[in-house]
């Protein structure tokens, strides 16, 4: 008798071969990844989009002020002049300007139709600000106008750009928030399909361990399987995430956010990452669950 | 090689075995046998590391088992073939490809033609391809050895391996034990059949030992 010639494997071990296939679970786990990965699609679309209008709305809005100029018929090129003169004289104001009667009207336009008599309604007078680099002194600029023009009011848009700038910044960090969880509760998940199917295999461990396993063997064998099967599984969500962000409205502006939802140019790429992103959080899950069972089944 | 110094093991409070001593020689054959529940199989899973002694030292080529790592006592069983009396294989892959599995997790492969060889030593080359819940008792104890001898290991712990299979089956796979006996390897098989034991000295220079009052005791001309 002459015992086999032992030779040093390829790359390719086989250390997949050694655990008994599973069939349910393994779907399962593909299915828990591909629905944690559409939800992740969705959650990334949230993120950016409310990012992307963060950034709208400060690049928008950060560098300008409209002064609102209500006063009688009598006062108000008086007044508005003034306000012109203080404007010229304040530092920090790259250029000022009057808005026109067609600008006004366009503004009203949504709320009241294409033919509001402007000329007839006592509406105030914008004049818009754009602000220069450094910035001017807006508590000074208010003191100045209640001197020299009563009816002025300068509204910086602080008031209400702050709060969507925040809103929109608590959205993006909620999106990026449940990113997060979902990858937590996929870990989980993992987690415990991995010690069930551990358990469910002590016996095949025992053999493989009688016959010179290392943990390290044993171990890589189910991580193999979870890895392989989160990243198809993950594969298949994000393709379908795709999908169901490519079919939803596209963004115009009565749509505004909600149908703003969604990928632009090179973010279509982002979701790409998630399968592969998964398949490490599969990996490090199932590696952790695989060492503390070895260790207990000791 | 194996060795004890007076080691004793209990289990739930009531000792199994205590003051054992015995060493195992390179290339010796031993028989210890004792009544069922006197110990043998503990004895064995000492052996190979599959329990620490509550007392005393196991050493293992040159290393005491407390001190070894798990990935050592992978590695120390690698050197060790073990066979039980209720082998256990993978029964989701073909025999061959259990015969190979000791190659296999140390991440070996096995030259086909070797292995064929192999099974035909059992007289299982026509049973590769089978998968062992397909195997009969002697067929699956047969493969236990087989497989235990894949990898060349210097010892071979084997216990109860004839305690399922018929007569005709025991002196076979008790030939293949003597024979790898002659190839020089250390054996040590656990079995209460006194009349293979019998038959086994007319074969080879064995030591009988006996496990009794937890003690091991060289078994004399009784046998």
């Amino acid at each position: 008798m002459k015992t086999p010639t032992a030779k040093p494997a390829g790359a390719a071990t086989r250390a997949l071969e050694v655990v008994p296939p599973s069939g349910p679970t393994a779907f399962l786990t593909s299915f828990t990844a591909g629905a944690m990965t559409f939800l992740c699609v969705f959650a990334l679309a949230l993120a950016l989009a409310s990012g992307r209008l963060a950034d709208r709305w400060s690049d928008a809005l950060a560098r300008t002020a409209t002064i609102r100029l209500l006063a009688p018929a009598e006062q108000m090129q008086v007044q508005t002049d003034a306000i012109l003169a203080v404007l010229s004289a304040t530092p920090g104001i790259a250029s000022s300007r009057i808005l026109t009667d067609a600008e006004q009207r366009a503004l009203l336009e949504p709320w009241f139709g294409p033919d509001l008599p402007i000329e007839t309604l006592p509406i105030p007078r914008l004049i818009e600000i754009v602000e220069g680099t450094p910035g001017y002194d807006g508590e000074g600029l208010r003191q100045r106008l209640a001197a020299e023009a009563p009816g002025a009011v300068l509204d910086d848009h602080m008031r209400w750009r702050r709060p969507l700038a925040e809103a929109a910044s608590r959205i993006r960090l909620l999106g990026v928030l449940s990113i997060a969880l979902i990858g937590a509760a996929m870990a989980a998940m993992i987690t415990l399909a991995a010690n069930a199917a551990l358990a469910a295999n002590a016996e095949v461990i025992r053999v493989l361990r009688l016959v010179g396993a290392k943990d390290n063997y044993i171990a890589r064998a189910f991580v193999r399987r979870f890895t392989l099967r989160t990243l198809i599984g993950a594969a298949i969500g994000a393709v379908a995430g795709l999908i169901g962000v490519a079919l939803l409205p596209s963004a115009d502006a009565a749509g505004g956010f909600l149908t703003g939802l969604g990928f632009t140019g090179a973010s279509w790429l982002w979701p790409l990452i998630l399968p592969p992103l998964a398949a490490v959080v599969a990996f490090l899950a199932t590696r952790r669950a695989a060492f503390a069972k070895l260790k207990e089944l000791t | 090689m194996i060795a004890f110094e007076n080691v004793a093991y209990s289990y739930g409070g009531a000792a199994l075995l205590s003051d054992v001593s015995l060493r195992l020689a390179p290339g010796s054959f031993h028989f210890l046998t004792g009544p069922s529940g006197s110990g043998k199989s503990t004895f064995l899973k000492l052996a190979y590391a599959e329990l620490l002694p509550t007392a005393g030292h196991v050493t293992l080529f040159d290393r005491e088992v407390r001190s070894l790592s798990r990935d050592d006592v992978a590695r120390s069983r690698r050197r060790i073939g073990i066979v039980h009396q209720d082998c256990k294989f993978l029964d989701h892959m073909t025999l061959g490809a259990n015969m190979a599995l000791p190659l296999t997790v140390s991440e070996r492969e096995s030259d086909p033609q070797d292995l064929s060889d192999l099974l035909g030593w059992v007289g299982l080359k026509h049973l590769a391809d089978a998968l062992p819940p397909q195997l009969s008792g002697g067929e699956r104890q047969r493969a236990a050895l087989a497989r235990a001898v894949i990898v060349d290991p210097d010892v071979i712990l084997a216990d109860e391996p004839t305690g399922n299979v018929d007569w005709d089956m025991s002196l076979r796979i008790l030939t293949l034990l003597v024979e790898l006996n002659r190839m020089g390897k250390t054996i040590l098989v656990a079995t209460h059949d006194l009349n293979l034991i019998r038959q086994a000295k007319s074969q080879v220079q064995a030591r009988v030992l006996r496990i009794a009052k937890q003690r091991i005791q060289l078994a004399g001309a009784d046998l």
